[in-house]
């Protein structure tokens, strides 16, 4: 049997959806994550199964308004985002045809996209067409993924375009940055699934544009408006990233045999193994927790509990490790802050600072 | 973020509480704030959903908007926030004083101000979204709402603008005020959780602020302090209210909404009032009365723009005013860093670490010494000063001191833990030192090389001269009627 699937148990890999995989880039040091993806192990059973479930939950009223904005904007075959791309790109385009991948049963999904898209290369005529729907593949450390990303790919003369609807209001030009810098991070993955798709059909992959068209809700309005965003650093540190998890054969290769991180699901698919087992079997495998994964990742809550325990400085996160000159666990700077460890080789400098930092708390304190 | 604050971290883990990163208050607490918790429904820009606000702990007003996507119920909340807050706000303007001005007209200013307390940035960053959502509404006309509204926008903008001044109080960010005097136990990011924050810097009695802020971490038992509502708290509890209420708005439907978002709100009202206390109670800063002053200032001046009829704010700053703008925040930021070393000894020992300042104790004086000759003659005192801190200062370095003001040095030498300083300024007329001018053997003293001294704001041209790289004169704002009506849906 593959190692990995070893790892995972008799379950079918959990697909990536494009937040997973622009998520991947978030946190390329940690080896637990980079093993537990790449396997397709479900995260989110995982953590619940440990007691430590993540704190992400999506609101319905957050979803409604999504949906309806999406509805909105693609209405009428896509009328409005026509509108749109003519203004934004400057368009001759009077007409445009539209194509509703999911028309066709789910299993032939994948493979109407690719037909549509092998035309809309070869053919090279004049006429613009949307494919709403689309359903992307995206090869992930050996394993298949397939996408099914909410946006539309704009096709005019053998060129094409990603165009993602967001329901984040642009607010006299401005948005939120933390969410166009999430959805610049999806987008790219959507892309690089694109062109992927176009190299492997013998075209050349950059007919792509590197330039998404982000769609949102125009200040407090519903009245779409659409931006030019320039995904290519975005796509740089995806390809890194996923180049990376195809060699994660060396994060194989150390690892205890018959090590699985398998939740043994009865009949029911209910969890028959014990917590504390699972807990080992993960701790077989360093993590490297920092305060940013309570935002990306679902184990997040474990491996703080586990940075806790052992009582890593990562937990302060990253600005705090570089003050404490990478000494990575807190009584060994506290030692050498307080003068009761000596400081090893290289550690001279950050120990006097730490010692000159406790005696100046002192004078100031008492 | 310093060695210092890093160690005093790990020392809120090690004792499971927060630690003190500061001597001193570095803000003004109002005696009689205004506490303004938000909340937006989630997935929209700036659809209010409710807000618990108020001057007084036991007496809140909660608003709350009982079908969110509904245009007139959202100016109905914000026609409510106005009634409490303008009445507030405009109570200050009431009683001036007169300000002499050297080499200028003398001006008033209100004696007071008012103070605005928010739980996190989010919530300042959605006073923004209010204020620009209500700021160009008009009483007349097609769409007209209630002659409140606008005015409360425009206040609204302007707190929000005056939040991002370094050293300003007007609008105060609980999260962010705290974190300014403890460091705790856990990340700033887990730090922007006021109910974990709190947790570890007052924990219940007998609980450690660990175990208090991971408590504090269930939604379940301190809903989060907005303005982003718990997502299972919007599936599970609001949306069906909300959906009843679509179905038969009704008084009991209205109820049924405003004590579940009551239930929301409650406990971060608590909290936020624990937070003033906690920090009233710290001694304050000597300079945070001279920033208060200037806070005054500015309040008085943006209260006679609006009874002068001025125009709301552009939605956009000109080049010109953007640039001004900018210059103007750095200079905030300059000064509020030195003011703040200045006032607190433990705030200055950052300086320390980096070699910018020293403290040690005086060795030798010479109150007497001179330089020049005949007419030219001048006094120049010299002290040596023997300290344990890496200096890091040149010969020449022009240095101050927290502990006398005025009074101005100049690095003579350093050697070997020996500081001669030659003293320049703050010792009177005399041909003998003013008393207590300087320092004498035994004392102890702190020199550093920043300064808190006057800097002219940047050269920019008039508006109307604003060069072609730049856009050219920007068109002057006028407010449209497209504006007043801008949907808000």
């Amino acid at each position: 049997m593959n190692r990995l699937d070893e790892l995972r148990g008799p379950v079918p890999s959990r697909a990536h959806d494009a937040r997973a995989i622009a998520a991947l880039a978030a946190n390329p040091g940690c080896a637990r994550r980079a093993l537990m993806d790449a396997a397709g192990v479900d995260k989110d059973r995982t953590a619940r199964h440990l007691g430590f479930p993540a704190p992400f939950g999506q609101s319905q009223f957050a979803i409604t308004r999504g949906n309806v904005f999406e509805a909105l904007v693609k209405e009428n075959g896509c009328a409005e985002l026509l509108r749109l791309l003519r203004e934004l790109l400057g368009l001759p385009v009077a007409q445009v045809g539209y194509q509703d991948v999911e028309s066709v049963g789910s299993h032939l999904r994948h493979s109407h996209t690719r037909t549509l898209i092998d035309r809309a290369a070869r053919e090279n005529d004049d006429a613009a067409v949307f494919y709403d729907h689309p359903l992307f593949s995206l090869e992930i450390a050996g394993h298949t993924s397939y996408l099914e990303p909410d946006v539309v790919a704009f096709q005019l003369g053998g060129r094409f375009r990603i165009v993602e609807i967001k329901s984040f209001g642009v607010i006299d030009g401005q948005a939120e940055p933390e969410k166009v810098a999430a959805a610049a991070r999806q987008a790219a993955v959507y892309v690089l699934a694109l062109r992927t798709l176009l190299a492997d059909l013998g075209h050349d992959p950059e007919r792509v544009s590197h330039d998404v068209v982000l769609v949102c809700p125009e200040n407090f309005a519903n009245r779409p408006t659409a931006t030019l965003v320039d995904v290519r650093k975005q796509l740089a540190v995806l390809k890194r990233q996923l180049a990376r998890m195809t060699r994660v054969d060396r994060l194989l290769e150390g690892l205890p045999q018959g090590l699985t991180f398998d939740l043994v699901p009865d009949a029911d698919g209910v969890p028959t193994r014990s917590a504390e087992d699972l807990a080992g079997a993960l701790g077989q495998v360093p993590a490297r927790y920092a305060p940013d994964c309570l935002s990306t990742c679902d184990m997040c809550m474990f491996c703080r509990d586990e940075a806790r325990g052992c009582g890593s400085t990562d937990l302060l996160g990253r600005q705090v490790r570089d003050q404490l000159g990478g000494v990575s666990l807190m009584t060994e700077a506290l030692g050498l802050a307080e003068g009761t460890v000596e400081p090893a080789e290289g550690q001279e400098e950050v120990a006097r600072l730490l010692r000159l930092a406790d005696r100046l708390r002192e004078e100031c304190l008492n | 973020m310093s060695a210092l604050t890093a160690l005093a971290q790990l020392r809120a883990i090690r004792d499971g509480a927060a630690q003190r990163i500061t001597t001193v208050r570095h803000c003004h607490i109002a005696p009689r704030p205004m506490v303004f918790i938000p909340l937006r429904l989630a997935g929209e820009t700036a659809a209010p959903l409710a807000a618990m606000v108020g001057a007084d702990p036991d007496h809140p007003r909660l608003l709350v908007v009982p079908q969110p996507r509904n245009r007139d119920l959202r100016f109905a909340f914000a026609a409510g926030l106005a009634e409490v807050l303008l009445p507030y706000v405009e109570g200050f303007g009431k009683t001036t004083e007169t300000v002499e001005k050297k080499g200028g007209e003398p001006y008033e200013r209100c004696l007071d101000a008012p103070q605005i307390l928010v739980p996190n940035r989010s919530a300042a960053a959605f006073v923004a979204l209010l204020g620009r959502s209500t700021r160009f509404r008009r009483a007349d006309g097609p769409y007209p709402v209630h002659p409140s509204v606008p005015l409360l926008g425009r206040w609204l903008t302007y707190f929000a603008d005056r939040s991002q001044q370094p050293g300003s109080s007007l609008l105060l960010v609980a999260t962010e005020a705290l974190s300014m005097h403890w460091a705790t136990g856990q990340s700033g990011l887990e730090d922007a959780n006021l109910a974990a924050l709190l947790g570890w810097i007052a924990p219940p009695p007998g609980m450690s602020g660990r175990r208090a802020a991971e408590e504090a971490e269930d939604p379940l038992l301190w809903p989060p302090a907005g303005p982003t509502t718990d997502p299972g708290f919007d599936n599970e509890v609001l949306g069906p209210a909300v959906r009843a209420y679509e179905e038969a708005p009704t008084d009991r439907a209205v109820e049924r909404v405003t004590q579940a978002l009551r239930t929301q709100l409650e406990p971060t009202w608590r909290l936020m009032w624990r937070a003033a206390r906690l920090l009233r109670e710290l001694p304050e800063g000597r300079r945070v009365k001279d920033r208060w002053d200037t806070d005054r200032g500015s309040f008085t001046r943006f209260a006679e723009r609006i009874a002068e009829g001025g125009p709301p704010q552009a939605r956009r700053d000109g080049a010109v005013g953007a640039a001004a703008r900018l210059a103007g925040l750095e200079r905030a930021r300059a000064s509020y860093d030195v003011q703040r070393a200045y006032d607190d000894p433990l705030v200055m020992a950052e300086y320390r670490l980096t070699g910018e300042a020293f403290s040690g104790t005086v060795t030798g004086a010479d109150p007497e010494h001179t330089e020049g000759e005949g007419r030219s003659r001048k006094l120049r005192p010299l002290i040596t000063v023997r300290t344990e801190d890496p200096v890091r200062l040149a010969a020449g370095t022009t240095v101050g001191s927290p502990d006398r003001r005025g009074h101005a040095a100049e690095i003579v030498e350093i050697a070997d833990g020996e500081i001669t300083l030659k003293i320049t300024k703050g010792m009177g007329r005399g041909k003998t030192p003013a008393p207590g001018a300087v320092p004498e053997p035994g004392e102890r003293v702190c020199y550093t090389s920043l300064t808190d001294d006057f800097q002219s704001s940047a050269a920019l041209p008039d508006p109307e001269r604003t060069p072609w790289t730049h856009g050219g004169p920007p068109e002057e704002y006028v407010p449209s009627d497209d504006d007043a009506q801008e949907e808000w849906s």
